[in-house]
């Protein structure tokens, strides 16, 4: 196929110009569609934060009193404590376990390769429903594979719904079905690194440490950030797997279990539209500026 | 390249090593028992809740009860088990199996042509406003989405459209993730000048993506297709938010409120169902991603070239 040279300046303006609405008309759908259910919503629940209901005289203008209210609610904080303290201890778990088994798998040691790298995945087509009610009735002591190892096994396992437990088992579920999707983000970013880069490294006596330290962390760098954002942002969005584990263990999962598990208790239960706005509008916010940091955090060291 | 696991393809980086390496064929790095059992535990952890999924499918609720969690029952009840799914309350799960596929079929596959449409504009034209656009939508991936579930909720109650079935597909038609993927490959994937060639020759701009583009953005498509199919089929907050009567729950709260009739006073404990119907509910699924991992595999690399 030949290339054509556009020669006439003023013909390729009007072409530019034309092509600019062409542009519009690409991605005009999309964003028609997102203002209505992306932007839409933002500033409606900025709207909703700035108000109250009153039994006694209707709806009012309170400026931020609903952010006042926020910042000094004991149950917003334990909420947001809890989802910090899993994100400390879940994230880097997972992502830790995702990329060593990236690392295997890119090694080209395992026997199996490819069983390996669908076979980790696969719970990432699993919906979080299912997963944790799978897991809901593994963790069962009665009639669960904890109740059934104690008997077989003649163990006392402690019971992993207890309220002491409850978020670890959480966090099992989450790491259960998320390991695999950031295996393959990894595992994706590793194999567009140039093998020869390894090879010059192993010419020169590098050990295998050396050229994953070395050559293919620094070259996954960026997937690493993402990867932590997008489980920055899933850990402080916390819901289906309390709500759903909260009928299996009402005792060890409160209304304000987390931030959205709170704002939803609020809104549906409560009817305080109002406030549940104001908590969603500071989880964003949050979430946000975490993500934000992590960004800049990891990027820094970027030429 | 997926499916190979070791690419010949990859370019030496410089003269000198290429002239160290055209001599050899590149040698297989030797196969290690230590690194495979050792990754194998992560491999049977992924696992072992499945095949327990798979086990439990074939017990009765008795069975359920009295044997060991990852061994099979003394009866193999799953025929039984498949058929009392299907027809316990009236046929209700292959109701809810068919809310999940339109649900599917329109959420999803309508937000594969939004991203994708959307994402070739981003990648392949100039227009007055692409920056913001780009701004807006990149941030937008860092907004919780069920942040914006329930001031969705009150909107849409607002607009009349909660408890019908556009309340749960209108917010699934998004995928600011879907969009960005779309616009890095779309970038990679179609050369300017065919684009050009296409447009001397007086092809519509909409003609020249339907003919041209489109097959060239086949893999980023697909993976786009099957991560908001998941999205979808997977999706339990908005449903559980928007809709109340069940004629229009999907599987996952269907499943959901089977499971909570054990504990709420005089409901009916059908553990069974809860098991043999989560089965049913990943299958295809699971199906979808091994029968297509050439391609998500493959989308999923151009994705991350330009992360």
């Amino acid at each position: 196929m030949t290339v054509p040279q556009v020669t006439a300046r003023g013909a390729a303006a009007a072409r530019r110009r034309r092509r600019g609405l062409a542009g519009w008309q690409f991605v005009g759908p999309f964003m028609a569609v997102f203002a209505l259910v992306f932007l839409a919503p933002i500033g409606y629940s900025i709207y909703l934060s700035l108000y109250r209901q009153r039994l006694i005289g209707g709806t009012s203008f309170v400026g931020l009193e609903n952010y006042q209210r926020a910042l000094t609610d004991p149950q917003f904080w334990s909420a947001l404590g809890r989802v910090s303290l899993f994100l400390a201890v879940q994230v880097p778990i997972m992502l830790f376990l995702a990329l060593l088994v990236a690392l295997a798998v890119d090694s080209g040691r395992l026997h199996g390769m490819r069983f390996f790298r669908v076979g980790v995945f696969l719970p990432y087509a699993v919906p979080a429903v299912v997963a944790t009610l799978m897991w809901g009735f593994l963790y069962g002591t009665q009639f669960g594979l904890v109740g059934s190892l104690n008997d077989a096994l003649g163990l006392t396992l402690p019971s992993p719904l207890t309220p002491e437990l409850i978020l670890l088992s959480i966090g099992n579920i989450v790491t259960w079905e998320f390991v695999g999707y950031n295996m393959v983000i990894f595992y994706s970013a590793l194999r567009v690194v140039p093998t020869s880069l390894y090879e010059a490294a192993a010419i020169d006596g590098a050990g295998q440490f050396r050229i994953i330290r070395a050559i293919k962390l620094p070259a996954i760098r960026g997937a690493l950030v993402v990867a932590t954002i997008f489980s920055v942002i899933g850990s402080f969005q916390l819901f289906n797997e309390p709500a759903i584990l909260k009928d299996l263990a009402p005792n060890a999962i409160t209304t304000y279990f987390t931030p959205n598990l709170y704002a939803y208790s609020l809104s549906f239960s409560g009817q305080q539209f109002n406030y549940a706005a104001t908590v969603a509008v500071l989880m964003g916010l949050i979430t946000m500026a975490i993500a934000y940091l992590v960004q800049l955090r990891g990027m820094r060291r970027e030429p | 390249m997926a499916t190979t696991a070791e690419p010949a393809t990859a370019r030496p980086a410089t003269a000198r090593s290429a002239t160290v390496e055209r001599r050899r064929p590149r040698r297989r790095p030797a196969r290690s028992l230590t690194l495979t059992v050792s990754t194998g535990i992560v491999l049977v952890y992924s696992l072992f809740p499945l095949v327990w999924l798979v086990i439990s499918a074939t017990k009765s609720q008795e069975g359920l009860f009295t044997s060991f969690g990852l061994w099979f029952a003394s009866d193999f009840a799953l025929w039984d088990n498949i058929a009392q799914t299907v027809t316990y309350r009236d046929g209700i799960f292959l109701r809810w199996f068919a809310n999940t596929l339109g649900y599917v079929l329109v959420g999803a596959g309508g937000a594969t042509l939004l991203a994708t449409l959307g994402g070739y504009g981003l990648a392949k034209f100039d227009f007055v406003g692409k920056r913001a656009v780009f701004a807006v939508v990149i941030g937008a991936i860092a907004v919780p989405g069920t942040a914006l579930a329930v001031p969705t909720f009150l909107m849409f109650s607002r607009l009349g459209i909660t408890d019908t079935p556009w309340s749960v597909i209108v917010p699934s038609l998004v995928t600011p993730f879907g969009l960005y993927l779309m616009w890095t490959f779309a970038a990679e994937a179609i050369p300017d000048e065919l684009l050009e060639a296409a447009r001397v020759d007086g092809a519509g701009e909409f003609r020249t993506f339907f003919q041209l583009c489109l097959p060239l953005l086949a893999p980023g498509i697909v993976t786009v297709l099957l991560f908001s199919m998941v999205a979808t089929w997977n999706n339990y907050f908005l449903p559980l938010i928007m809709l109340r009567n069940p004629d229009w729950y999907p599987l996952t709260l269907g499943l959901q409120t089977w499971n909570k009739q054990a504990s709420t006073a005089g409901g009916e404990a059908v553990f069974h169902l809860v098991v043999t119907g989560s089965l049913l509910t990943i299958l295809p699924l699971l199906a979808a991603f091994l029968l297509l991992q050439r391609y998500w595999q493959s989308g999923l690399a151009a994705g991350s070239v330009k992360q």
